[in-house]
This record gives C-alpha cells, structure tokens and sequence, in this order.
C-alpha cells in the first residue's frame, strides 16, 4: 500500500470519478433526515452542498463517506455500487472527509501526522528518510509547504487544515468532502483556503463543499446542490445563482433583507462602556466608549486580539493595566461574576466550548448565570424560575419541545438563542457578542440580529464581534478594527466599507502576508 | 405539572418520540440501575429464606454499609464537580484514630466534632491543591492519601485503640431508634440533605456546571474553583464521618491497610450507579442504589455460601457493564 509503484497503478475510482447519490434516504429515530436525494458529482468539480441547519447536507456528506449507511437508495462511485461499512470503507475508494473537528495527533510532527497509519516501514522501523522525500513530493503535489517537523498542535487551525488535505491526497484521495472549512479560519487564510481548493479541483480532485457562507460557495463552485427538509430542491450551475436565489431556494422563500434597520442611537444617549488603555493578555492599549442604545462592531483578523479584548471586559483574563467602568463604576478588575453584578454579559465565541452545558437542560443553561435571584437562601425557587426562564426564551423566540430536553438537543441557531437567553436573564446593561451567528442557519442569523437590535433600542451598549464582515457592516453604528492588540481605525457611516475594514486590518502585514 | 407547564411554554416543534426519549433519559438511567438491582432483590428473595429477614437487610446489609453509603453520597458531588478523591480512606483511618483518642481522653462529642472537622479540613486542602496548584485530582487525592495515612500513622505512632473501657462513643452509631439504628438514620439524613443539595439549590447547579463545561461556567460566572473545593470539603467530612460511624460500631481503629480500597469500593458503587467518571453527570440516589447492588452481591454470596473468591471478579464484570452503558449514553447523547 506504501509502495510507490502503486500510484502508477489506477484505482477503480480514477477510472471514472463521478460519485453518484441515486434515490438516497435515511431517518433518525423516525425522522426523516433524507428522502429520495438523486444528484451527480462529477469528477474534479467542486460540487457544493447547500441548505439551512437540518436541511441534511452534513447527513448527506456523512453518508457518501461511509459515517451512515443509507437507509433506502445507493451510492455510486465511478458507475459501481458501492456499500460503505464506515469511513474506512469509503476511504479505501478514495473518499476522504476534512471534518469540522480536525483529527491530528498535537504531539506528532506535521509529517509523521501527514503519514499517520500508512508511515513507510521496514522490518517494523519507520523509514525517516523515505517518509521525508514522499513528503517533499506530496509538498510539491499539493502547492503549498508546512514546515515538515513542527509539532502538529502548534499549527493554527488553517494550517492544520492543510495537513489533513495533505494527508489526504497522500492516501491518494479523490474525493474530498469539506464540512464547513473556512468557520473558524481568519480572512486570510479563507483566501488562502481556497486557492487551495481551486487547485485540487483543477488537478482533478473533486471536491463536496459544505458550508453555510454562499458568497464562498458562489465563489468557488461549479455546481450547487440545493437541499432543503431532507429534499434535494434543485442543482444549480454557481455561476448562474446569486446569494439572494440560494437562499430563496434553501428557506422556500424570499429572506426580505438580511439585517434590520440601523436605528441610529441618540448622539445625546449617556455613556455606559468607557474602556481606557486597556491593556491585558492579546490585548496591547485598546480604547473605546459605548453609549446606551449603540451597536458597535469589532472587526480584524483572528488572532488580532478581539475575543481577548471582550474577554478582558468581562474580567475572564486579568487586566494588568487601563481601565474599565460601567455607568461610571470602575470594573477592571473584575471577574466574570462580579461583572455580571455590574452589568456586562458576555456571549462566548464558541457555544460547545465556553457556552453551554450540552447535557443539561434548556432551562439550566438559560438560568446558570442568575440562580441568585431565582433562589432563596441557596435554595433554587422552580416556579419563579420556570417563569423568567420561558419570558427569557420567549424574547429570543427559541422553538423547542420542552425546556427540560438537553439543550444538545436544539439545532445550532437555537443553541446560540439560548445563551441570549441568558445573558437577557442577567438584564445586563452591556453585551459582548462574539461571533453571535457562527454555525447558525440563515433563518437564525435573522432572528440573531433582530434581538441584538431590539436590545440596542432597549438601552443596551453592545458590542458585536464578527469574522463575517457583512454581519459587522449590517449591524454595527460603528465599527472599530483591531490589528495586533491594538484599534487601528474607527468608521462609522459611509467610511463603513468592506475595503477600508481590510485595509485597517491587513495594515502594512497585508503586502508580506500575500 | 411541571412537566405541563414546561410544554405550555412554546409550540412543539420537535417529534413526540424523539423528546419523549431524551426527557425520559434521567428516569431510564435510575431503572437501569434499579432494574437489575430489584431483579437481583428478588431473586435472592427467592433462593435464601433467610435474606428477607430483618437480621440480613437492615443488619447485614444497610447498618454495616453505612460508612460507605456517607463517602459514596458526598463522592458523587465530588464526581459529578469533575473531581476524583481517593483520599478518604485514608481520612476514614484518620478521624477513626483521632475520634478513638479523644474519647478515650475527653467526652465523646468533643470527639466526633473534632474528628469531622479533620476531615473537612483534609478535604479542605484536596480542593485547594486540585483548585490552585492545578493537579489532577486522581494525583492530588492520591498523594494526600499517603499524607493523610503517614499523618495517623505518626499520631498513633502506629497503634491501635478500643474503647471497651469508654464506650460511650459506640450510643452514636448504635442506639436502636424506630427499629434502625441510629447509623442508618444519620446515613439517611446524609444522604438525603446530599441528594437535595444537588437536586434543588443554586450549590447543585453549580457542581453540575463546574464538572459538565467548566470554561462555560466560569464564563456563565460560576466560581468554580470553589465550587469544587467545596465538594471536597463535603468528601472529608463525609470520610470522617463514617471513620467516627464505623469507630462507634467496632468500638476499635483500624489500620490503613485494612482500609485502603475503601475509596475503590466507593468509586464503584459510584459508577455502578450511572454517575460518571468525566463529570458532569450523576445522583446521589443512584449512587445509594449502586453501593446496596454491591453490598446485595457480597450479601448473596455469604447466603448462598458461595465461593467469596468469586465477589472481586463478579463485581469487576458490573463496573465494566456500568462504565460501557455510560460510554454508550454519551454518544447517543451527540
């Protein structure tokens, strides 16, 4: 399998790559999560796969590479059925997944990652040496060069991406299916994600795009596959769809527009958020002032220092200079309870990690940050606690069976309402969004934005994070760019552009980084 | 009712099926436990006359599972918080040693005090060095055990203590009081003020949080190094306590290495009783139901005069089973 004389030898697959989905369905417990999807992807295509959360797009990934087995139809693969037992199967057909959740080794070398299972051996022995030349050959392959022995959980995320690309084409791949590559990837190595993408399809990898940014889709596709309730609705060229008719065809409607108003805040509304040289770890001298009723945007870079600028705020990581007040009480050295005593909430950049309890109930994880006022002496009160947690819900519009069933339970979009359910708990009089609408589907988003502007109108200070530029120009009255630790601009009103936001957040790094 | 009103809230959206099963998950987890347990009940029930008399079940079993069924209880907080305390049989010999001392020396409730605030205060520093020195609290635990076992050691100077010239510390675990002694009436108030700490007051919320997500309760402005701190604290004084309980039974100390998989027996009425190892996740009552389903095989075997080699090995076989449904729970869960 090592041997290099296998290249030479055609798989059955590169014979005829098209990879045909006929007539295929599956159920979870009883619910149907496909029915009768018939499509084709052709072989070095990039074929992207579209829809709402729950739409079945990841099922449907999951099915042609081996995860699932479907329960009623067939998959193809260079005109043969094909019955995938896991991913194993699939893989030996030369269907790969680059999953959201990465799989690397962190304390193996970028290399013996790359080669992990399939390392070329002699008598037991790693052969180094050969492993090294079959890496410099894959490096010149794919287009693109990690350095060799850095150890794998020290690369960032985009990079660790690459390697799994890497590992991929190493086992001879020729299908790849991306789940959602570029969420958690910074501007620019979404840019350089997909070049990536574009050459592998241009060498003849076909490449299943899941995600739920269409401007990338309408970038980089060739065909879009749009799914809605399980249902294939339509295939489409990319080059004939805009993002309006992607979306018009996921909802089964017209979206109207995707951001409410700007009610702009009164210039005379009192200060509530004064932040003065605020320096803390990522965050190197950052100012900035958030009057009642004003939504104001972050943008930059990830790694620019804006989700630990919201973390100093909260008082999650220890200021060690500057100054913070709320309503003119100083709060700098706060930590998170004490601030949500003065006022500020914070919603995490990643619900699974820093949000939520996954196995506890939707109720517990709305309640978490205010079981002091919904007890007495220790003791929780679950009548007043019943009532404030559905008015919370209610006020974010949260659709669920019942407030006992886990939250893990709730797709997405209504995990992330859940801790603005929260934070509405905690009637705060500042709130730090970061990345409020990431992994939510487009009906979510909408809702998302609705609250975040009710609660401007409401008096709030909020501040919202967002890699999504859009989002930050939709929403905010103002928006400030972080490079560095540091803001390097402030625009409001027409200096609000995508430009000028990538120019202040690239700086001068934008000529050496590209 | 409450079950009504939670419906009422929203419109129901989500298939009945589907939400019936997942709000169902916490009572299909204690039958999962109660079931076996009460086929095991009954079978013994059937086979030994002698089982079902009021000798063998509230003798032979609950009076003299009580000191474990007081660790197992404060335990399961100490689980669920996303902790671990192999310590207490170490402070279980510790506050046997000092509660011995006292009672020889001074009144007994002097000595039942004391000896449990030792306890506490073992448990006091367990938290602190799992809290701030952030080890891990299966190593922190287990090198307190040694501290804790060389510390009674040293103060006993290796000795051992009956107290059949004073035995008025033995009316605390002995004193027959509606047809039960009064160990099995303090375990019961243990175990009840423990299932009720966790089950209706913000300090259970938190110990769930602090163990389910421990990054999103700091966030959600739970302190959870506290909160895990206290659990600890609750462990020692529980060890203790059943240290002074067991004292009060034998009316003698025991030495350490007669104690020591104590904090094993514990962990496995524990797990057999569905609380899981990784946090998060757990009940007191179960925990209850897991040690008297250990206690029931121990029991079986002396009735049925089996071969009580054998106990080991069949209780190994549950916790296997145990820990399995555990895995497999978790990943329907995702």
């Amino acid at each position: 399998m090592t041997d290099p004389s296998d290249e030479v030898v055609p798989r059955p697959s590169a014979a005829n790559g098209d990879v045909e989905v006929v007539g295929v369905s599956k159920r979870f417990g009883g619910v149907p999560a496909l029915s009768n999807v018939t499509l084709t992807i052709r072989r070095g295509e990039v074929h992207a796969l579209v829809g709402e959360n729950g739409a079945g797009k990841s099922t449907l990934g999951k099915i042609i590479s081996g995860v699932y087995s479907p329960d009623g139809g067939e998959v193809r693969v260079g005109g043969e059925s094909v019955t995938f037992r896991s991913p194993r199967d699939a893989m030996d057909r030369g269907i790969v997944t680059i999953a959201q959740e990465l799989a690397i080794v962190p304390y193996l070398n970028v290399m013996e990652n790359v080669f992990l299972g399939a390392e070329p051996k002699k008598l037991g022995f790693v052969r180094r040496r050969v492993m090294r030349q079959r890496y410099e050959e894959l490096s010149d392959r794919v287009g693109f060069h990690l350095p060799a022995t850095q150890m794998a959980g020290t690369l960032t995320t985009a990079d660790q991406q690459k390697l799994e690309i890497m590992r991929a084409l190493s086992r001879d791949a020729s299908t790849i299916i991306m789940d959602e590559p570029s969420a958690a990837l910074s501007m620019h190595e979404v840019y350089a994600l997909h070049g990536v993408i574009r050459s592998l399809a241009a060498s003849g990898t076909t490449v299943i795009l899941i995600s739920h940014f269409l401007s990338e889709v309408l970038d980089l596709a060739g065909t879009v596959s749009i799914l809605r309730d399980g249902r294939l609705v339509r295939n489409a060229i990319a080059a004939e769809e805009t993002e309006s008719s992607l979306i018009e065809s996921m909802l089964g409607r017209s979206l109207g527009q995707a951001f409410p108003d700007k009610r702009l805040s009164a210039t005379d509304a009192p200060v509530i958020l004064e932040v003065d040289d605020l320096v803390a770890p990522g965050v190197r001298g950052a100012s900035l002032s958030v009057r009642a009723g004003e939504i104001v945007g972050i943008a930059g870079l990830v790694g620019s220092g804006r989700s630990e600028f919201a973390h100093a705020l909260y008082g999650a990581t220890r200021v060690t200079g500057g100054r913070i007040s709320v309503g003119g009480v100083d709060v700098t050295h706060h930590r998170p309870h004490q601030s949500l005593r003065e006022g500020i909430a914070m919603i995490p950049e990643s619900r699974k990690d820093q949000g939520l309890l996954m196995g506890r109930p939707i109720s517990e994880n709305v309640s978490l940050a205010r079981l002091g006022a919904l007890s007495h002496f220790g003791i929780m009160s679950p009548g007043s606690e019943r009532s404030r947690v559905a008015d919370a819900l209610e006020q974010v519009r949260v659709k669920m069976a019942s407030v006992r069933t886990p939250v893990s339970s709730l797709s997405g979009g209504n995990q992330q309402k859940v801790l603005f359910a929260r934070t509405a708990l905690c009637e705060p009089r500042v709130l730090i969004a970061d990345e409020p609408t990431r992994g939510v589907d487009v009906g979510s988003k909408r809702t998302i934005y609705d609250v975040l502007v009710e609660q401007a109108a409401a008096g709030l200070a909020i501040i919202v994070i967002s890699s999504e530029l859009e989002e930050v120009l939709g929403l905010a009255h103002r928006v400030v760019v972080m490079r560095d630790g540091h803001f390097v601009a402030e625009l409001s009103g027409e200096e609000m552009t995508q430009h000028a936001v990538l120019e202040a957040a690239f700086g001068e790094s934008a000529t050496t980084a590209s | 009712m409450t079950e009504a009103s939670g419906i009422a809230l929203e419109p129901v959206d989500g298939s009945a099926s589907h939400f019936t099963w997942r709000r169902f998950g916490g009572l299909w987890r204690t039958a999962g436990i109660l079931i076996p347990f009460l086929i095991f009940f009954i079978t013994l029930a059937i086979a030994n006359g002698q089982f079902l008399t009021r000798q063998n079940l509230v003798v032979n079993i609950l009076y003299l599972q009580t000191p474990v069924l007081i660790i197992a209880a404060a335990g399961t907080l100490v689980l669920i918080a996303g902790g671990l305390d192999l310590s207490v049989a170490a402070t279980f010999v510790l506050a046997e040693d000092i509660a011995a001392q006292l009672a020889l020396h001074t009144n007994p409730v002097v000595a039942i005090v004391v000896a449990i605030a030792c306890g506490a205060l073992v448990g006091l520093v367990n938290g602190m060095v799992v809290a701030y020195l952030r080890i891990n609290a299966l190593i922190a635990t287990l090198a307190m055990a040694f501290v804790v076992s060389g510390i009674a050691e040293v103060a006993t100077n290796n000795t051992f203590y009956s107290l059949f010239d004073k035995p008025s510390l033995g009316k605390f675990a002995t004193t027959n009081f509606l047809g039960a002694q009064s160990a099995i009436w303090i375990t019961l108030v243990v175990v009840v003020l423990l299932g009720m700490a966790l089950w209706r007051t913000t300090f259970g919320r938190y110990v769930f949080a602090a163990g389910g997500n421990a990054e999103a309760a700091r966030l959600a402005g739970v302190r959870v190094s506290r909160v895990r701190i206290a659990t600890f604290v609750l462990s020692g004084a529980a060890a203790a306590l059943a240290g002074v309980i067991s004292l009060a039974q034998t009316l003698t100390t025991t030495p350490y290495s007669n104690e020591s998989s104590l904090a094993f027996t514990v962990l496995a009425g524990i797990v057999v009783g569905g609380t899981s190892i990784m946090g998060g996740d757990g009940s007191v009552t179960r925990t209850v139901i897991g040690v008297l389903f250990i206690a029931l095989i121990q029991n079986g075997f002396d009735l049925l005069q089996f071969n009580s080699f054998l106990i080991p090995l069949v209780t190994g076989v549950i916790l296997i089973m145990a820990v399995s449904i555990d895995v497999w729970l978790r990943q329907r869960r995702r």
